[in-house]
């Protein structure tokens, strides 16, 4: 079996570097193309390897548009993101990025065994098809998710739920060290929410880094090492007696707590 | 069986056949993506982009193809990089180039006393079809073929989850603009049979034909060729049998296609 590797990124798949952060972010200002104002302003994050972080805040505040900008989707005008003390884009292959469901179309003609199987491709690379062992990765962690029974299905006809756990099943099929997951458990039925908890938990045992954007306070101590607030694409200060947990390791520049 | 043998004894009538065939194949894989990405304007906006290539190089003295391949490859070049600065909305855009590149086109050729000479550009000539024509399109068919087998993951991850294909470091934008020059390619080898103004048919029809009938994107590709290959065919038959026009009797014939797909899907209880 042929073992040549043709990346899709220019960048060549670069080893972690030892003793550095999985994440380690220093962004001044990032925009999105063609807005003027800033998305993302004063962020300072220093995610060790092996945490749980978890990005707070209402919707607007610029959770998404973080792990966005870690997964190297959105590109910093001012600053810098680290991963694994390479820049962002260099160890693509030791990362996963967990998409709101809205980023899909879901309409399209691929079954859920198809979507899993695309969390393969970043190891795979140009003209390299799946085989056996990516096939079975794939059976593995469908199983895992509870939906091997949904394989063959079209996926614009799975619920909500079970959209989500496919996208799960994708990023675990990544086989990465730091998983970025946006709102994973946002608007699912409880089945759903109980599969989803058992991987996070099952993430902390195997000693997985995971980034999560949330909006549900409640479970924040149970689930995650540490937290980031946000508002309005500032850093903010952790409110008045909510978890604060593990010291990201970072210092806000004076001046730029933003008073919200 | 001697009215379906009877036309084959022209070789003109089998140079059509096979050129049918042969574009029929290639619009209607191709034409899965147009119709999935939602791609449709786009088609029919390279088709109608070529007329000024064309007729620039027949005024010119050079080979008609090519300065179709010109027209067609500039125009999906021009379509990605609007598409890539977002002061317009893409269709907008489209619409702007589309119309005024058929205009000078139309302009072009009012310039030239004899109007007919280019009837052929508008409505096709699948039965004026030449060897040279037809080892053309086999290499387009080839091309494609090829390139859908080659890069069908990508394509595929691109179409429905752009986002995830950027996060692994496959540019979406470059399987986008391949994808736009594959199908400069293929319109190019459309006008031939059925002209510029009907080529986004065999592109939009027997694609989206085939996906009222399956969710399986191989599946899909296979129905929308069938589809394509047997309008041609019937189309083909239907002009030499009651002498009307072989390109609009193709897409018409397509159209068929697709009301009995449609009434399939009904029948099955689909909506």
């Amino acid at each position: 079996m042929s073992t040549v590797t043709l990346p899709y990124s220019r960048h060549k798949h670069a080893d972690p570097v030892a003793g550095e952060p999985a994440v380690a972010v220093a962004i001044e200002r990032a925009y999105y193309p063609g807005t003027s104002e800033p998305a993302l302003q004063n962020i300072r994050l220093r995610v060790p390897v092996q945490a749980r972080v978890a990005l707070v805040g209402p919707n607007g505040a610029g959770k998404s548009t973080l792990l966005k900008a870690i997964a190297g989707l959105l590109p910093v005008q001012a600053g810098a993101i680290h991963i694994y003390g390479r820049p962002v884009g260099d160890c693509r292959h030791r990362v996963a990025y967990l998409p709101q469901r809205s980023d899909i179309d879901w309409r399209f003609p691929a079954d859920v065994r198809r979507l899993v199987m695309t969390g393969r491709y970043v190891h795979l690379g140009w003209l390299r098809r799946p085989g056996p062992a990516d096939a079975a990765l794939v059976d593995q962690v469908m199983a895992r998710l509870g939906i091997a029974h949904l394989a063959e299905r079209q996926i614009g006809e799975l619920s909500g739920g079970q959209q989500q756990r496919a996208l799960l099943a994708r990023a675990l099929a990544q086989d990465a060290d730091l998983l970025l997951l946006d709102e994973p458990l946002n608007a699912v039925d409880i089945e759903t929410r109980a599969v989803v908890a058992e991987v996070l938990a099952e993430l902390r045992r195997t000693g997985k880094t995971v980034v999560a954007a949330t909006h549900d306070l409640g479970r924040l101590e149970a689930d995650f090492d540490g937290a980031l607030y946000l508002s309005e694409g500032y850093e903010v200060a952790a409110p008045p007696g909510s978890f604060a947990g593990l010291n990201l390791g970072h210092e806000l520049p004076e001046g730029a707590r933003h008073s919200h | 069986m001697a009215w379906l043998t009877d036309p084959l004894r022209y070789s003109f009538m089998l140079t059509g056949l096979l050129a049918a065939t042969l574009v029929g194949l290639t619009c209607a894989v191709l034409g899965v993506y147009v119709v999935l990405r939602r791609m449709a304007f786009i088609g029919d906006a390279l088709a109608h982009t070529i007329l000024p290539g064309v007729v620039a190089a027949y005024l010119a003295g050079w080979n008609l193809t090519l300065g179709a391949l010109a027209a067609g490859l500039l125009t999906a070049l021009g379509i990605g990089w609007f598409a890539r600065r977002q002061a317009l909305r893409e269709d907008t855009a489209i619409g702007i180039l589309f119309t005024g590149m058929f205009a000078l086109g139309i302009l072009l050729m009012s310039t030239v006393r004899s109007f007919r000479d280019f009837s052929h550009i508008l409505f096709g000539n699948i039965l004026g079809v030449t060897a040279g024509d037809l080892w053309l399109m086999a290499g387009v068919t080839a091309l494609v073929l090829a390139a859908l087998w080659l890069f069908d993951k990508e394509l595929e991850l691109t179409s429905f989850d752009p986002t995830h294909a950027e996060a692994i470091g496959l540019r979406a934008d470059l399987i986008r603009y391949g994808l736009l020059g594959l199908l400069a390619l293929t319109v190019v080898t459309g006008i031939q049979v059925v002209g510029v103004v009907l080529t986004s048919a065999l592109l939009i029809t027997p694609a989206a034909a085939a996906s009222l009938l399956t969710n399986r994107l191989p599946r899909m590709m296979a129905l929308a060729a069938g589809v394509a290959v047997s309008a041609g065919i019937l189309g083909l038959y239907v002009s030499y049998y009651f002498d009307v026009a072989s390109g609009a009797s193709i897409v018409l014939a397509c159209t068929a296609f697709f009301g009995l797909a449609w009434a399939l899907r009904t029948a099955r209880g689909g909506r």
